[in-house]
């Protein structure tokens, strides 16, 4: 059973919803991912979304363009993201650790090496954000022979077709971005989600996790009674800009706490 | 076989697609189911011609330019005049196409990105004209160098957003619009520029622009009693060259030549010629072409004295001209844009912009070599005037 798998069927068994970070490799500084990455799961992360920074981030809102930026200024690439996660593994061998970033990167890696390095490195799934069903097969063919999840995102413009279409191809949870707009956008809108979400479970047996727009403890509890799983990106990656780094560990650790606590309660 | 792409899901072989995030996949759905329903509608098809032809000014003609080509000693070159269009370009075709479809479908509210500025101008136009909202994204470093242009969207009503992030070209400009795309998904029609993007763009623009070069194969015909032995044109996204291009692959006697911006010269790096350049396959923009990128597959930034080639990526279809060995594509750089600029200046009182002075910078250095019977059709694809502060600016004059 994947690491994905597994820790989404304890969450059930527990009857806790999953918080899932987002933070960008190399922001602030290549040193700082690792030990971030560490201090996440101590305060309760159960899956790390890991950005991979890309030079034209069309779907990332202001702050995690910043970050990217930041991140490539201080030499960031895919090579070094895969660097980081084996370096986390040397201490963690449960944790999932998803890979969330645009295709190119990937594109001129190569999709076979690509997953390949995934497998030894032991990442777990791998979110392409320009890359949908249609474009993903020959993607799809690499994860699945190395047993990475490719992890989907719906939206609320998809149709109850291209649901379906997702559900065939999804392993480990798909991603519900949970309004129209980049990541970081404010507009949250729970009753429209609470309206989507039964028709994902239609079609979708995979836990649901709801990201876009998440602010702070009080969305964030919210928006996890109606899901599986809630993802934070943009606030946290606000918290590391505005953070020092030498207190960012602690700071991203307070807030994770919090929204930790929020969705525990 | 004959020649027939894009297929159903928009890939020209390998190229094209839609590659884009969920939220706007059901959106270029929709735009595709539309476009096909209208593209052969008898309706769509008078209006789109009643507005070329009263709005545009269509059919542009097509001029000899005599003292040039006679100052060359060769081939006889023959311009297009997309130049002569309503707003200066042929960008207008494509916009007043996409704005027909946008009212089709109950959109009021328009965006597009731009680079030189023609594009946006076009679309603020044409929004005026229909009497929709128009949003331009476009880069600060084009904002400088297209000052003109700016000033024209605002008394065309439009509202011009400087965009800060990245390399403030064009590259970036299209990232900011599509992220007011994904955010204004149901209220908003995007009015992309150039024949890239996800499917349908490549295939709609190409259609829009193939006024171009469906006039030229009756007009050559009348002038010369035959077809050109070259059409020639610029490819920065690649609009303008493969409307010409597109009615011209089946005639296999034409040669045809795309030119790229060389920028300071291919070997130096500092250029936006992914196909000259031999860039390697990528995707952004949501297609997948010859793309400008770093070992790492980071997009780098392109270097052109012309704001509107100033892109890393090039239109899916000119990517499988390249590989089909059906068109050429060379590279010109800066200096010698320039001086095909002044040349046109002098010679025909014709002041061209800097982009379509690539197209005629590339006949220039091959009619020579060529017998006076040789004819080069150039798309001379818009006019100079948005270009003055740049060009003053290198001749190291102060308006």
């Amino acid at each position: 059973m994947s690491r994905i798998d597994t820790t989404f069927g304890k969450l059930k068994q527990q009857q806790r919803k999953a918080l899932i970070p987002f933070v960008t490799a190399g922001d602030p500084s290549q040193l700082l991912t690792v030990p971030l990455m560490h201090e996440l799961v101590k305060v309760g992360a159960d899956v790390i979304e890991l950005g991979v920074p890309f030079s034209d981030p069309m779907a990332d809102g202001p702050v995690i363009q910043r970050a990217s930026e930041r991140a490539l200024k201080n030499g960031m690439s895919l090579r070094g993201v895969l660097g980081m996660v084996a370096e986390f593994r040397k201490q963690d061998t449960t944790t999932p650790v998803v890979l969330m970033g645009y295709g190119n990167p990937i594109e001129a890696m190569g999709w076979e090496t690509f997953a390949q390095r995934c497998a030894e490195v032991g990442v777990d799934g791998v979110l392409t954000v320009d890359f949908p069903p249609e474009e993903s097969h020959e993607a799809f063919e690499h994860l699945q022979r190395h047993n990475i999840a490719p992890i989907f995102l719906l939206a609320p413009t998809t149709n109850e077709a291209r649901i379906e279409q997702v559900a065939k191809l999804a392993r480990g949870y798909v991603y519900y971005v949970s309004l129209k707009g980049v990541t970081g956008a404010g507009n949250l809108d729970l009753s429209a989600i609470e309206e989507k979400i039964p028709q994902l479970r239609k079609h979708i047996h995979l836990p649901i996790g709801v990201g876009f727009g998440i602010r702070d403890a009080a969305t964030a509890r919210a928006v996890s009674k109606l899901c599986d799983g809630v993802v934070v990106g943009s606030r946290i990656v606000q918290e590391i800009e505005n953070s020092d780094e030498k207190n960012v560990v602690a700071n991203v650790g307070k807030l994770v706490k919090e929204l930790r606590i929020a969705i525990d309660q | 076989m004959s020649y027939n792409y894009p297929d159903q899901q928009g890939h020209f072989e390998q190229y094209g697609g839609i590659y884009m995030a969920e939220t706007l996949i059901p959106a270029v759905e929709e735009l595709r189911q539309q476009y096909l329903r209208f593209r052969d509608d008898p309706e769509f098809k008078a209006e789109f011609a009643y507005e070329l032809k009263h709005y545009v000014g269509r059919p542009s003609p097509i001029y000899h330019a005599k003292r040039l080509s006679e100052s060359l000693g060769g081939a006889q070159i023959y311009l297009k005049r997309e130049d002569l269009n309503h707003t200066g370009a042929h960008k207008i075709n494509n916009a007043i196409g996409q704005a027909l479809l946008a009212k089709r479908m109950g959109k009021k509210r328009v965006i597009a990105e731009t680079g030189a500025g023609m594009h946006g101008v076009a679309t603020a136009t044409v929004a005026a004209r229909f009497g929709m909202e128009c949003i331009v994204y476009m880069g600060a470093e084009d904002i400088q160098r297209q000052a003109p242009n700016v000033f024209r969207m605002k008394l065309l009503g439009a509202t011009v957003v400087p965009v800060e992030s990245g390399s403030k070209t064009l590259k970036d400009a299209c990232n900011e619009a599509i992220r007011d795309w994904v955010t204004n998904v149901e209220s908003t029609f995007y009015i992309f520029g150039t024949a890239a993007g996800p499917h349908p763009y490549p295939m709609m623009v190409r259609d829009f622009q193939c006024v171009i070069g469906n006039e030229a194969k009756e007009q050559m015909p009348e002038m010369i009693g035959r077809q050109p032995d070259a059409v020639i044109a610029c490819v920065g996204g690649g609009s303008n060259a493969i409307g010409l291009f597109h009615p011209y692959i089946e005639e296999k006697s034409v040669q045809i030549i795309g030119v790229e911006a060389g920028g300071h010269g291919i070997a130096s790096g500092k250029h936006a010629a992914p196909l000259t350049g031999n860039a390697k396959v990528g995707v952004l923009h949501g297609n997948k072409v010859y793309l400008m990128q770093d070992e790492n597959g980071q997009i780098i930034e392109t270097h052109s004295i012309s704001a509107g080639l100033d892109y890393p990526g090039v239109g899916p279809e000119h990517c499988l001209l390249k590989d089909l060995g059906r068109a050429q594509y060379v590279a010109i750089n800066d200096d010698e844009a320039l001086a095909a600029f002044d040349a046109l200046c002098r010679f025909e009182g014709i002041i061209p912009a800097l982009e379509s002075s690539h197209a005629l910078a590339h006949a220039m250095k091959i009619a020579p070599s060529m017998g006076k019977d040789k004819v080069l059709l150039v798309n001379l694809s818009g006019r100079g005037d948005k270009d003055m502060n740049t060009v003053a600016r290198i001749k190291g004059i102060t308006l």
